[in-house]
């Protein structure tokens, strides 16, 4: 940090969305400068209002904790021209709820994602990456891993989890393909999301007649036991919560990951020769990366204190996940990759409450992919000039469009 | 070292299960932190304490 910046505002005309293309990984330059300066800057977002931009860790530790700054305009809506800011908050919509209402329904979701449950899928997980990992070596690349490996198994995990029959997957898959891609023409996005709407009701409907042993029919169990029964409306809002929340960020995650490493022969070689490293490596991943790229929107219900400003009731606030995860003050070097740091306490699944409920899957999907691909697949490498991979600079949640990439024939397989 | 958990506050991320397996745990009916060792050995301080860090509910404490 130089001497300079401290205290000097950069000079910002909105809300920076916009990434260096030579570090395409790096947050925008600007969350730096605001890192270093006194206060929060207040800055104006597409959606038109201002807001106060949080960018320092524990700023934004101390913003995500505080129970006076509610959550119930979607977590990215401040990015998005045209956005609502106050659409009443769906019953079920886990993310937009706060206080008791999240506290009730997010107690009936979570022993479905403990670290107890989510262990006892890994072998399942392993099978299914080592199927993906078989299916790639079946073809010659080059071959799109987005389309072919990042997307596909998240899907089918959530297909597992949800009770989706086996006959059912491939349109499952199909639908939300659509739907979380960022090139889907707008008619083609509603159709697609009619479609998973009608799917998710017909799943729902036909566990509240015969729950069975899976995420939703045990939900509809517990919920009827603890006489807190569950809406359809409920259901189909958190079963498509679930979907999304744990395909797209995952599918992304895989994607951006794989190329990032690619990018730095000497970690990847560290985690080949070592894939116990999985563990730290993933975290790592994710708090370089923070895919979800525009942080988090709250509002404040009362006066409250970030860091050491006043905050007034009714003001928008923005947690910038990704910039909170390059502070240096608490990740030494924190634009490098360290496979071998110890970076548990990143930012990237949020903070408090609404801390990303399937975090211990994510993760144990992630430590499967990166234990095992590289292993398998030793010399993967990307298809076309790194300057051809295009980014999603405008979803979201970052990753990359495609990701073309191939692999020498021989001595491939060391399964 | 002695540790205080507050199950009303926790939101079940698991976090503390992670960093420190023999200290803390969850309940199978509703996810929901369980404290196994309220005065961990010395050896299981440091991850207790990194356990109260990583919580992103604030629902543990540790006095030293």
């Amino acid at each position: 940090m130089s001497e300079t910046t401290v205290g000097a505002r950069p000079d910002l005309a909105g809300f920076p969305t916009a990434r260096d293309p030579r570090c395409p990984f790096d947050p925008p330059a600007e969350y730096t400068e605001l890192r270093a300066q006194e206060g929060t800057a207040s800055l104006s977002c597409p959606v038109g209002v201002e807001a106060r931009v949080v960018s320092r860790y524990d700023d934004v530790r101390a913003m995500l904790s505080n129970p006076q700054l509610s959550s119930h305009a979607a977590p990215s809506t401040h990015v998005v021209a045209g956005g609502q800011l106050d659409r009443p908050v769906s019953p079920g919509s886990l993310l937009h709820m706060d206080g008791p209402d999240h506290a009730r329904l997010r107690r009936l979701l979570t022993p479905e994602f403990t670290v107890k449950r989510i262990q006892a899928m890994r072998p399942y997980i392993q099978r299914l990456v080592d199927d993906h990992v078989d299916a790639l070596l079946a073809q010659t690349g080059p071959v799109d891993l987005v389309s072919e490996f990042a997307l596909p198994i998240p899907s089918l995990v959530i297909c597992e989890l949800l009770g989706v029959d086996y006959a059912d997957r491939d349109r499952f898959q199909r639908q939300t393909a659509v739907l979380i891609a960022t090139n889907s023409d707008p008619a083609a996005l509603e159709q697609a999301n009619l479609e998973v709407v009608g799917f998710m009701t017909q799943l729902v409907l036909g566990k509240l007649a015969a729950p069975g042993d899976d995420l939703l029919g045990r939900l509809i169990v517990r919920a009827r036991e603890s006489g807190q029964e569950l809406s359809v409306e409920e259901l189909v809002t958190l079963g498509i919560t679930l979907l999304i929340a744990g395909h797209e960020t995952t599918a992304n995650m895989i994607g951006l990951s794989t190329l990032a490493l690619l990018r730095q022969p000497d970690q990847l070689e560290a985690l080949r020769a070592d894939p116990g490293l999985a563990g730290t490596a993933v975290d790592e991943m994710l708090r370089y990366l923070s895919i979800v790229q525009f942080g988090v929107l709250r509002q404040a219900t009362g006066d409250v204190t970030v860091g050491d400003e006043t905050v007034k009731a009714g003001e928008w606030l923005v947690a910038v996940l990704s910039a909170g995860n390059r502070d240096e003050s608490v990740f030494p070097d924190p634009d490098r990759i360290d496979l071998r740091r110890e970076a548990t306490a990143h930012l990237a699944f949020g903070y408090g409450i609404h801390q990303c409920l399937g975090q211990q899957l994510a993760r144990v999907e992630l430590q499967e992919v990166f234990a095992r691909l590289h292993q398998r697949i030793p010399t993967l490498r990307l298809a076309v000039p790194f300057e051809e991979v295009e980014f999603k600079d405008d979803a979201l949640v970052y990753g990359v469009k495609a990701l073309p990439v191939t692999w020498d024939r021989a001595g491939e397989d060391a399964r | 070292m002695k540790v205080r958990i507050d199950v009303d506050a926790c939101v079940g991320a698991g976090q503390c299960v992670l960093a420190a397996p023999d200290v803390f745990d969850q309940r199978d009916e509703d996810g929901m932190v369980v404290l196994l060792l309220e005065t961990p050995p010395p050896a299981l301080e440091a991850a207790a304490e990194h356990a109260a860090l990583l919580c992103p509910a604030l629902a543990i404490a540790v006095d030293r």
